[in-house]
């Protein structure tokens, strides 16, 4: 049993029962981060901070929305929209943030990608991530079926359907999410568990992982480079603040997260306050109709990429069917994230322009997701369904070309 | 230098993808339509230029309109139930007391003239069809007598503005179709008469600023057929500043916070600026130190 002494001041009664002092180095003043980093690794957390605000503002939602096919569409769109003081504004908040993350997401994501940070050692902090973007995915598409409009409706019957398409079992597994053979009652009240519980309950759980991940391979820095964070931290506790290379991360790199997020939550509320369409869309705003299809169909924005892949197989080949291609080109977009650790066999980690061949590979992918975005809510008539079934190919075959273009690159620079 | 290099390709890159998923995409899947016309040019059966005479409009409409319509403002009430009404004409006809503030006076002359034609239902209601419309045309009557009832018609209808206008107007030019649920109102004709009556349930309106959008409802009101071809929602005929009552009442009852959102939002946002200048200056004084 350790030693205790009267303690001088509440803080040192604290201390000695929660080690607080260590605590705070071991996470904030001396947890430590390279110095030679640009904005963009303030996403991770303005991440933290989006997640936070769509709790808080959940919780505020959660106090007046009423899961029920009746009624849910009422009490989002009168009794929390107009009834309740600010409701409007935790509405606004909720919707316009649960689309405003994703982006966020996309830019840590492809900064992960561009700057190598998901090897030599970063591997896991890549999985969670992964796992993070997959949690998200869950939790944006059951909320969105919430409001019980249109496009809630709409939007979970198609994608629902999907899994109709997988072979045996597809049928009975369709009835199994959706607890009914169409999507009702029973459809909202599970994707409401999943939405309020469930998944936040996962997604935090990600979170720790995936921030105790970076512990110790460390964060990444602009130049790739590997040096040892002992002896910078070393030196910056003995003074050499200037030649070391690192910071802490309180107050050092928060400060410069703070300085982002406050020019990105400036964009973020004008977003909330003035520009809310496109988190929002109209569609939803009547009322679930079972019996009248809406004449366009899509899902969010953020799946709108996955989605073309999924629509691009839109004819036969060697016999199988356009939709059973589609499902198939569907589950690899995915899953095929999670295994880019290992399909990139170059050793190089430096920023995707100082690699010979990554960097056409790199940008070739931003591209061509941002066409499939697009084409993704375009409906698929005439040309636009071949330039789906174009981008939806590109798409694959970059993946499987990735790995003979990154093992042309590790012999090119002679595995450096 | 380097990191506005960063942001300027971020913000090019989410630019063009938003470019391409909203306003482009709005623009292929609905197409622009040709400009609202409140002069109603197509009609042209009726001499408007006439100067109506008033007591003569008075005595042609008690003795042709009020056996349906009610005109409260002139002493004329309602002599049925709704659901009477609606069972006789199919819907329940409208009070005449502000037609003559809330129709053009050019559509409101050639309704009365053939308000088939005037409300573009002759897709439903074919010259020598099958099913009468269920009210009858006033062709027999000479330009000038119609002149005279709508003359008689807009020297009757109160002068309100503001808020009540808005109500009013939405309440006599779609009332007996449509509910406002979120407003509590109701429609004067039962949702199953309308259906049995024209094919399609009225919708209830109270979210439509939201779901359709003032754009929308601005030529839509104005013609239903030029969005939603082959639609039994009639055009109602009303004049441009009516029509901007109707949509600023959708708005009241649909979008009742807007006024509070937008001066809320300034406020926050200018929070967040203040912020975003203290923030960066701390990073200043603390990054100084380490290059
Ligand atoms: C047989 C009954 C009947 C008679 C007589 C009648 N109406 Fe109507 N009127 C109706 C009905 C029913 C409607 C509603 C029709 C609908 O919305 O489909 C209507 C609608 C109207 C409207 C609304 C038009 C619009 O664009 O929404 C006006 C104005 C009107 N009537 C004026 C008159 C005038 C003026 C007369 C006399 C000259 C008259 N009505 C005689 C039954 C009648
Ligand atoms: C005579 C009955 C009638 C009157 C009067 C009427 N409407 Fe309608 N309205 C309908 C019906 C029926 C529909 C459904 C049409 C359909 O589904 O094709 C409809 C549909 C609509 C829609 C939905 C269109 C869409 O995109 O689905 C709007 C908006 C609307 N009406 C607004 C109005 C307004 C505003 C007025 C008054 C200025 C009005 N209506 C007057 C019968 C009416
Ligand atoms: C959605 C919730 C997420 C949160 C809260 C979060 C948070 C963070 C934080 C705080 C960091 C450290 C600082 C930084 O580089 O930004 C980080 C790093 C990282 N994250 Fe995430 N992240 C999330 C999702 C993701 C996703 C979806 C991916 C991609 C699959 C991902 C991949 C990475 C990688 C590779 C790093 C290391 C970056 C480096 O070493 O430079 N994260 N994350």
């Amino acid at each position: 049993m350790a030693e205790f002494k009267p303690a001088n001041s509440a803080y040192e009664w604290f201390d000695q029962r929660l080690g607080i002092d260590k605590f705070l180095k071991v996470m904030m003043t001396e947890y430590w981060i390279p110095k030679n980093i640009n904005f963009l690794w303030a996403m991770g957390v303005l991440l933290s901070v989006m997640f936070t605000i769509l709790v808080v503002s959940g919780i505020f939602l959660l106090m007046y929305y009423k899961p029920d096919v009746n009624m849910a569409f009422d009490s989002v769109n009168y009794t929390i929209m107009q009834e309740v003081g600010y409701g409007w504004l935790f509405r606004h908040i909720h919707a316009v943030g649960a689309s405003i993350v994703f982006l966020v997401i996309y830019i840590h994501m492809f900064t992960g990608i561009y700057y190598g940070s998901y090897k030599k050692g970063r591997e896991i902090i890549w999985i969670s991530g992964m796992l993070l973007f997959v949690l998200f995915s869950a939790e944006g598409f059951s909320g969105y079926m919430l409001p019980w409009g249109q496009m809630s409706y709409w939007a979970a019957y198609v994608i629902t359907e999907i899994f109709g398409g997988i072979p045996l079992i597809g049928g009975d597994l369709v009835v199994w999410i959706r607890g009914n053979f169409y999507v009702s009652d029973s459809t909202l009240t599970r994707f409401f568990m999943l939405h309020v519980l469930l998944v936040p309950l996962a997604i935090i759980g990600a979170i720790v992982l995936h921030f105790y991940a970076l512990r110790f391979p460390h964060v990444n820095n602009e130049a790739g480079e590997f040096f040892d964070f002992d002896k910078e931290a070393q030196k910056y506790l003995a003074g050499d603040k200037k030649s070391s290379k690192v910071v802490p991360f309180w107050p050092v790199f928060l400060s410069k997260d703070f300085f982002v997020l406050g020019f990105f939550l400036l964009f973020f509320f004008y977003l909330v306050f003035f520009h809310y369409d496109f988190a929002m869309d109209p569609v939803n705003f009547d009322k679930a109709d079972g019996l009248k299809t809406p004449a366009h169909i899509y899902p969010e924005w953020y799946f709108l990429w996955s989605y073309e892949v999924l629509r691009g197989f839109f004819f036969e080949i060697a016999g199988i069917s356009g939709k059973a291609l589609g499902l198939m080109a569907f589950a690899v977009a995915q899953g095929v994230f999670f295994v880019l650790p290992w399909l990139d066999r170059s050793p190089m980690v430096k920023p995707a322009n100082q690699r010979p061949y990554f960097k056409y590979w790199f940008w070739l992918l931003v591209v061509d997701m941002i066409v499939l975005t697009v084409y993704g809510k375009l409906p698929p008539t005439g040309a636009n369904a071949w330039v789906g079934f174009a981008s939806s190919m590109t798409f694959l075959l970059l993946f499987v070309t990735l790995p003979f273009i990154t093992r042309a690159e590790a012999k090119k620079v002679g595995g450096k | 230098m380097k990191e506005f290099k960063i942001l300027a390709i971020i913000v090019a890159l989410v630019g063009i993808t938003y470019y391409g998923i909203e306003p482009y995409a709005h623009h292929v899947m609905h197409p622009e339509v040709k400009a609202a016309d409140f002069t109603f040019g197509d009609l042209k059966n009726v001499d408007t230029s006439l100067a109506g005479n008033i007591d003569n409009g008075k005595a042609l409409v008690e003795a042709n309109c009020i056996a349906c319509h009610s005109i409260e403002k002139a002493g004329h009430p309602q002599i049925m139930s709704n659901a009477d009404a609606a069972a006789a004409y199919g819907v329940v006809p409208p009070d005449l007391s502000s037609s003559g503030r809330i129709y053009d006076k050019n559509y409101l002359a050639n309704f009365i003239f053939d308000p088939v034609s005037a409300m573009h239902l002759s897709h439903k209601y074919p010259v020598g069809g099958a099913k009468a419309f269920s009210m009858p045309a006033y062709n027999w009557m000479k330009p000038q007598e119609i002149m005279d009832v709508v003359a008689y018609l807009q020297s009757i209808a109160p002068k309100v503005a503001g808020k009540d206008a808005h109500k009013e107007t939405f309440a006599d030019a779609c009332g007996r179709c449509h509910s406002m649920g979120y407003a509590k109102f109701e429609a004067t004709t039962s949702k199953e008469a309308i259906k049995t009556y024209m094919g399609a349930s009225a919708p209830d309106l109270s979210q439509h600023i939201k779901s359709r959008k003032e754009h929308f409802l601005h030529s839509f009101i104005n013609d239903p057929q030029l969005l939603l071809a082959g639609t039994s929602m009639p055009r109602v005929g009303l004049s441009e500043k009516a029509q901007e009552e109707v949509i600023a009442y959708m708005e009241e009852v649909g979008d009742s916070k807007k006024a509070e959102r937008e001066s809320v939002g300034l406020w926050v946002m200018l929070y967040t600026f203040v912020f975003a200048i203290l923030a960066y200056l701390w990073k200043r004084k603390i990054w100084s130190g380490l290059h």
